[in-house]
């Protein structure tokens, strides 16, 4: 039941999301003026500086997930169709997994083509070379970013000032996770790869997603009843 | 309570003269010198504003829960002294380490997240101030999520590399500094106490002037 | 079924979060030496940063105690233009 509950709420979201890909094309080209405002500014005599591809990874996943999460659940807003989903007969939390797979799938979607366009940009391509490190490093901190983001989101529908307030209860929460996404992506870029350091900070990326998607699930639905 | 209120707000009063005493009186710190004094209030400071992020949360999760609205009161005040004793730890941290370190700030983990949590529970304040009706359960959320992230302040010390004294200083205190140091925290812990008090006081009135809004409007 | 939910949740991640803590290289200062008084060339320069950082605290402290008096007042003040105004009920 929830499973199959959070399924459906995914598949309608996409089925509403297929017709224009609105969402979807915004993004990922928000994401690369992005990236490339970054190339713009942080690079120095054609090299970019330090860590930067790292960093630069990270700002543009964390801010195309911001607009993101904003447009997907404006959508919601404005036909009031999360009202209706709320008196469905269905567990919250379940809802909620459902809104939270739909948003990792598009950031994965954007993060697709940011590692590779931030590879090339920024001579960064040594992060392939552990690509199952780095996989997980993205893994752990989309989930984390995520799962705070689409609780948060959720929770200003209904809420005025919206659109400023995401990212000023957002960012302090998620910045944990962008630290260790960026220390260790950095971790991988060094010469040679720093594999134990990189281990270590998926380590903590995950208890973190244990400990976010926990305390998301369990104040979802307190949350969303007023 | 508020028959303790007197009575806390004098003791509170008295130990906070005293500290200062106190601390002039404790021993200069061989590699600091003068500037370690600082030592005495800063740590105070953030120990208070730990003990309020828990009262936060804690107020937060039965607000949230059991839709309690003294709790939330209450969420709402350990909020805004949080942000208070934050303050002052920030503050006196960089005047510290601007002698000890030659720097105003250091991006190593424990500054950087002390940081993060006080802006944590000010955008906690912003959304209550900002976010229109239901406003109250947003910012117990923020405040839950905001103690959760507390535990990861106190181990970062531990985990990266850093120029910030370790949290081992504390315990291996001698009592010569010990002394006034738990004393400081008393003081602090004291008045962290008294103006919670103050706060709570505060959103009580103004229920009450809510109460009578809606009866006037009948 | 919730409980059990939750220690699955705490028993993860304590072991997931058990590779953060074999990585720990300290440099920070351990432990706070004592000392009677200052080498000479010590003495002065810091005293303007203790003092201001004890002034702030003070300062701080009394700043929020005004700002909520003031607060206190208006809430007062609207409580008695309600009560004079329907004094009939």
């Amino acid at each position: 039941m929830f499973f199959r509950t959070a399924w459906l709420v995914l598949r309608k979201d996409v089925a509403i999301e297929a017709k224009s890909w609105e969402v979807v094309t915004t993004t990922l080209f928000f994401a690369v003026s992005c990236v490339l405002i970054f190339a713009f500014a942080l690079v120095k005599d054609g090299r970019a500086v330090g860590d930067a591809a790292a960093g630069i990874l990270w700002i543009a996943i964390s801010f195309s997930g911001t607009l993101a999460l904003g447009r997907t659940f404006e959508r919601e807003r404005y036909a009031e169709t999360l009202r209706a989903l709320l008196l469905a007969p269905a567990p919250r939390a379940a809802l909620y997994t459902g809104k939270l797979m739909g948003m990792l799938a598009l950031l994965g979607l954007a993060e697709l083509l940011l590692v590779p366009l931030v590879a090339l940009l920024f001579q960064a391509s040594a992060m392939f070379s552990r690509p199952l490190l780095l996989a997980g490093l993205l893994a752990g901190g989309t989930v984390g970013f995520c799962a705070v983001g689409t609780l948060f989101a959720a929770m200003l529908v209904r809420a005025r000032s919206r659109d400023v307030l995401l990212p000023i209860l957002l960012y302090p929460i998620i910045i944990p996770v962008i630290i260790a996404g960026v220390r260790g992506t950095a971790a991988l870029l060094s010469a040679p790869p720093d594999e134990p350091t990189a281990i270590m900070w998926i380590g903590v990326l995950t208890a973190f997603d244990i400990v976010f998607v926990t305390l998301a699930l369990w104040t979802f639905e307190p949350l969303m009843t007023e | 309570m508020r028959k303790a209120f007197g009575p806390i707000a004098v003791l509170a009063g008295v130990m906070l003269v005293g500290a200062p005493i106190m601390v002039a009186r404790a021993p200069y710190e061989s590699t600091m010198g003068l500037v370690q004094k600082i030592f005495y209030f800063h740590v105070p400071s953030w120990f208070a504003m730990f003990t309020a992020i828990g009262v936060c949360g804690g107020a937060s999760l039965v607000h949230l829960f059991r839709n309690n609205p003294r709790a939330d009161r209450i969420a709402e005040a350990a909020g805004e002294v949080a942000v208070l004793f934050g303050l002052m730890g920030l503050v006196t941290g960089p005047l510290w380490g601007r002698k000890a370190w030659g720097v105003w700030w250091q991006w190593d983990a424990k500054l950087t997240i002390a940081l993060l949590l006080e802006m944590t529970f000010i955008s906690g304040i912003l959304v209550r101030k900002y976010g229109g009706p239901g406003s109250d359960k947003l910012a117990a959320a923020v405040g839950i999520f905001g103690l959760a992230v507390t535990p990861f302040v106190y181990e970062a010390v531990n985990i990266w590399r850093t120029i910030h004294p370790l949290t081992s200083v504390v315990p291996t205190l001698p009592a010569s500094m010990g002394a006034p140091f738990w004393f400081c925290v008393a003081a602090f812990m004291l008045l962290m106490v008294l103006l919670l008090m103050v706060r709570v006081n505060l959103g009580k009135r103004q229920a009450a002037l809510d109460e009578l809004y809606l009866a006037y409007e009948d | 079924m919730r409980l059990g939910r939750l220690l699955i949740a705490l028993t993860s991640f304590v072991l997931v979060s058990l590779p953060a803590f074999a990585l720990q290289p300290p440099t920070g200062q351990s432990e706070f030496v004592p000392v009677e008084s200052l080498p000479p060339g010590d003495q002065l320069p810091a005293a303007p940063l203790l003092v201001t950082a004890y002034a702030f605290v003070w300062i701080a402290v009394v700043v929020y105690l005004w700002s909520i008096w003031r607060r206190l007042n208006k809430v007062e003040d609207e409580m008695r233009a309600l009560a004079q105004k329907a004094p009939r009920r």
